[in-house]
């Protein structure tokens, strides 16, 4: 699942649909991934102290570096 | 210090004195906070005033507080999920966040806290997205709580989890937690717009047990729910009624699907002003930095949060938001020559 997807982490919409400028202004700094890049999925998310993982059903667990 | 005169308007109007002038006397000499109607005029100083607010709230968080910086790290046990309808929350089941439920295993638990003694913090406090706990979630926390012991981290314990009975505030004192956060969030006359599933009270009856069983107190809000600044001013005074051994400032995060999403993020020399206040409402409290700060001050502030009466803060990232890694904030507190409080001792 990488971050340039098909989807937006922040929103879920389609990449190539609108602008996503303000969803790449949030993620990283206060959000986590939400929707899965690949497939757009909620995903489940657990942030801690040091970090984040984002687990998608179908395409699997993400984590922050 | 003495008070500045008091100013008369032409026509011979009395007008209040300065409100600086009399926190320098009030809080900086006396210790005392300032009433509500002073905390008033002191957010509506004109924003050229800030820096000397500021430098004064500093002054009196030295000078009442001492110079060290009690840093935290927190965790979400439970996310999501929750039945309430706190307007500003992304874990509320009632609104179409994308926030979806988890639960932290054990493991999980002890590598945060981990996580958080490696910062040097003094405090881990474990969260939950519930009305109350239950035995399960109660059950979860024990665990957590021995385990995190049996890892060897000293790290003091605090928990959020909600609205308490006596029974459970005694079985939280029996597994060792020494804080409790409960958010008052709001001032009370702002509470009924912000939540409708339970009352200002109700938080404040929780806040009322965890105190008689000698448990410190924890409870802040959040600034930016379309509140007026009288009732900004309303909330300082009412936590200051309190007499809690933290409050934590946050700034409001419009989190998507929330009926907040579209309020606007809180302006930094509005925030800035805020916590001035809220330091001179509060001379001897300990005032954290906490979820928001990043949106609403950017690069600028808190350093500038720092300066202005700050005395705590949170490292790392919060229960559903990021935050600044923690070794920013740690270069930050070492460039201001700030101490880290050193476990088991107090502020």
């Amino acid at each position: 699942m990488s971050a340039g997807g098909v989807y937006c982490g922040y929103c879920g919409r389609a990449r190539d649909e609108g602008d996503h400028g303000a969803c790449a202004r949030r993620l990283g700094v206060v959000d986590p991934p939400r929707f899965c890049a690949a497939c757009a999925r909620r995903m489940v998310v657990q942030v801690t102290p040091g970090g984040w993982t984002a687990s998608c059903g179908r395409h699997g667990e993400s984590r922050s570096a | 210090m003495s008070a500045a005169p008091e100013q008369t308007a032409p026509g011979g109007t009395e007008q209040p004195g300065d409100v600086l002038a009399e926190a320098g006397e009030r809080v900086l000499e006396g210790g005392v906070g300032l009433t509500e109607e002073q905390v008033r005029r002191v957010l509506a100083l004109p924003d050229e005033r800030i820096p000397e607010l500021l430098a004064l709230a500093h002054e009196v968080r030295v000078r009442w507080c001492g110079p060290e910086v009690e840093v935290e790290g927190i965790v979400s046990l439970k996310t999501g999920g929750c039945p309430e309808d706190c307007h500003f929350c992304s874990q509320s089941g009632r609104f179409p966040s994308p926030v979806r439920s988890a639960w932290l295993d054990v493991p999980g638990l002890v590598r945060a806290a981990r996580q958080t003694a490696d910062t040097g913090a003094t405090e881990f406090c474990v969260v939950a997205a519930v009305r109350g706990p239950d035995a399960r979630l109660l059950a979860q926390v024990r665990a957590g709580i021995e385990a995190i012991r049996a890892d060897g981290n000293p790290i003091q314990i605090a928990c959020s989890l909600g609205m308490l009975t006596q029974e459970q505030v005694d079985e939280l004192v029996a597994m060792g937690v020494h804080r409790y956060n409960h958010n008052l969030e709001t001032a009370r006359s702002h509470f009924p717009n912000v939540v409708t599933t339970h009352s200002w009270e109700e938080r404040w009856d929780t806040l009322r047990m965890v105190r008689a069983a000698g448990m410190e107190v924890c409870c802040g809000g959040i600034i930016g729910m379309g509140e007026s600044q009288a009732q900004r001013a309303e909330f300082a005074a009412q936590l200051a009624a309190l007499e809690p051994d933290e409050v934590p400032l946050n700034f409001l995060i419009p989190n998507p699907g929330t009926p907040y999403e579209d309020y606007p993020v809180v302006e930094g020399a509005e925030a800035l002003r805020v916590v001035g206040a809220f330091r001179l409402a509060l001379p001897r409290t300990i005032l954290r930095f906490a979820g928001g700060r990043e949106l609403t001050f950017g690069d600028l502030g808190a350093k500038r949060g720092m300066l202005g009466g700050i005395n705590a803060i949170i490292v790392g990232n919060y229960l559903t938001n990021l935050g600044r890694p923690a070794w920013e904030d740690l270069d930050m507190l070492e460039e201001l020559a700030m101490p880290i409080k050193e476990l088991n001792r107090t502020l």
